[in-house]
């Protein structure tokens, strides 16, 4: 069976329950990434009352050797609320909260990558980053298998699947268009979604979101996505080539302006950020899936709509380069410009981190400098 | 298994998710014709608030290299609004937005045949060129097999299914009936429904619709199948011979009336028409199906109510000709004929186009007439 055992327990018993009234008590639930730099893993507190700000939530703590990220003998961490969106799960006035996790010592964890990124991007605050992330997926049945493919087969090839329609074309729309609902309801920036070119994976884009924000609005959209997987019964993965051969790989294009690129005559700024990427390819590769380009390496050929790792490239309309100018970027001669080299799994903090290093720092070389 | 494992997910839980409110955004999914002439397309973007008209919506552009439309080297595309309609899967306030497909340098896509057939249609405002076509359809499992049928098998003759009832005689009908209420609710202008000759084979109707209309709203209806029956988890196919042999094929009759021809003495227009249709029969069958009359030919036998694809004719209450005219309009001696001839997978915007160059714009000959 492709869905799960849970989803089969009976929602209308479920609805019952959580339509019961809950008086002035808040469920809070913490959400973080883990020692994987991918998994997410959430827990609920109830509060008093609403919060209205992040200065209302409560620092918390959690078992941190559960999660790849601590020893047994001293394994408390510490989260830090940053972000709070509405649950679409459990609706208002229940609340989603976004932390960074801590160590013991009062320093950012391994993969919390986002208290470095808030640093950065507070450096260029001014120069008003924009971001728009798109955020490829596969939607797996429990089997492991993508969602819909026949049990130890293959679909046929690619090619209609594409913003395709009607049920030998489109695997899984129910997902998705539960997920662009919750996360409106909750507040993420998500600005669309179109089906993909291999049956059963799909896309939704975050943005245009200013700074950190861009991190903390894809993570928040993955979270849900994943809740929205589980109550359907099957599995979303951000694996970079679930299927190897001839079946397209998930990446998360970023897309990225400053107020300079979006002005009359901002493509010269573009052409310029260009040149400072095409010196920096290695940095940039290493920061843009969590294993340091391992995983990038067997989705990055340079087919499937994809450059090739070692290689970097840029050009307008070009859907097999390392950055993309949007036709009507190259015609308006402002705009922004299209990083497709990060893979699904990327962390957005260190992606949209690693693009404000180069390009409005000005920085070199392999390493990251430290201010 | 005949239905699709994405339709066994729970409803239940997509109901749940699609109750949530959604404050001031707007979804605006926005359709298109593909590469084959035939494929729909579709993708969706938020709003910060609804749009009144089609001026509300921006352009918009796509990866034409993954639709059979363009090289990955240069592969944007524009897409440009054309028609809204209510979005009957996510209800209001969101919306459906059918588009024309330009290429990179804004001419129209080999398959935006709307382009040009919109041009025509403004050519003869005045004439108010009616247009009813029915629209013909046979519902597949997700084996590729027609619905309901037995596997590996066929059911009994045909005979008893035409406007059939019961569970041995009609196959699908929810498909048809969630179908004909998403088009009520999109503005769609659907005007009946029946059960055809084939078993899993139906038939609606949309019209009457004036000019570049007829197009818009047969393409609309066409998405809108394909959707419910993706939600049902079975697929529509618009093939115009699905199965061969003794089974009907699948056509999408296209009934055509001008102001001249509804008032007294309107049956002198339709037979003038008719006259220059037969002298243009070859130029026709070229529009009448994607493939330039190579679908078609599976179809257009003589036999099963078709006329042959290599002769035309017409008549009164005929359906073995090329073009019928009804009855009651020979009675009346005016109204409007039905020309037979268009394959299922046809693109309305080239059968309404030939339609009016033909007998409007009195064209003859093999080649098309380029205006200003």
């Amino acid at each position: 069976m492709a869905t799960s055992a849970s989803a089969q327990l009976s929602k209308v018993v479920k609805r019952q329950y959580m339509e019961l009234p809950q008086g002035d008590n808040v469920q809070a639930m913490y959400i973080w990434i883990d020692g994987t730099g991918e998994g997410l893993r959430c827990k609920t507190r109830t509060l008093d009352s609403e919060p209205k700000s992040i200065e209302d939530l409560p620092e918390w703590n959690f078992d941190g050797s559960s999660t790849y990220q601590s020893e047994g003998s001293n394994s408390d961490m510490y989260l830090i609320p940053s972000a709070i969106f509405r649950d679409p799960f459990r609706k208002d006035p229940n609340k989603l909260v976004l932390c960074e996790v801590v160590k013991y010592n009062r320093k950012p964890a391994e993969t919390n990558h986002r208290h470095k990124c808030k640093k950065i991007m507070e450096m260029v605050d001014h120069q008003s980053p924009w971001f728009g992330m798109e955020q490829e997926y596969t939607i797996l049945g429990t089997d492991g298998h993508p969602f819909g493919w026949p049990s130890n087969g293959f679909p046929g090839p690619q090619g209609p699947y594409y913003c395709g329609v009607g049920a030998d074309k489109a695997y899984g729309r129910d997902i998705v268009e539960a997920h662009y609902r919750a996360c409106l309801y909750a507040g993420v920036m998500i600005c669309g979604t179109n089906a993909e070119v291999m049956p059963a994976q799909w896309e939704f884009q975050i943005g245009p979101c200013e700074g950190i924000n861009m991190g903390d609005h894809l993570w928040v959209a993955r979270f849900i996505l994943h809740r929205v997987c589980e109550d359907f019964g099957v599995v979303a993965s951000f694996d970079p080539k679930p299927i190897p051969g001839n079946w397209n790989g998930a990446g998360c294009h970023t897309n990225f302006s400053t107020k300079e690129m979006r002005e009359d005559g901002g493509l010269k700024c573009i052409e310029e950020c260009i040149d400072k990427l095409g010196k920096r390819h290695n940095y940039h590769i290493r920061a843009y899936d969590p294993k340091g380009g391992l995983d990038n390496a067997r989705r990055l050929t340079g087919h499937h709509e994809t450059s090739n790792i070692h290689e970097f490239s840029a050009g307008v309309a070009n859907r097999g380069a390392s950055i993309r100018i949007p036709r009507t970027v190259g015609q308006e001669k402002k705009g922004y410009f299209e990083d497709r080299r990060p893979s699904a799994n990327c962390d957005p903090y260190a992606v949209t981190e690693a693009l404000i290093r180069t390009c409005l720092l000005d920085e070199e070389g392999e390493e990251p400098v430290d201010y």
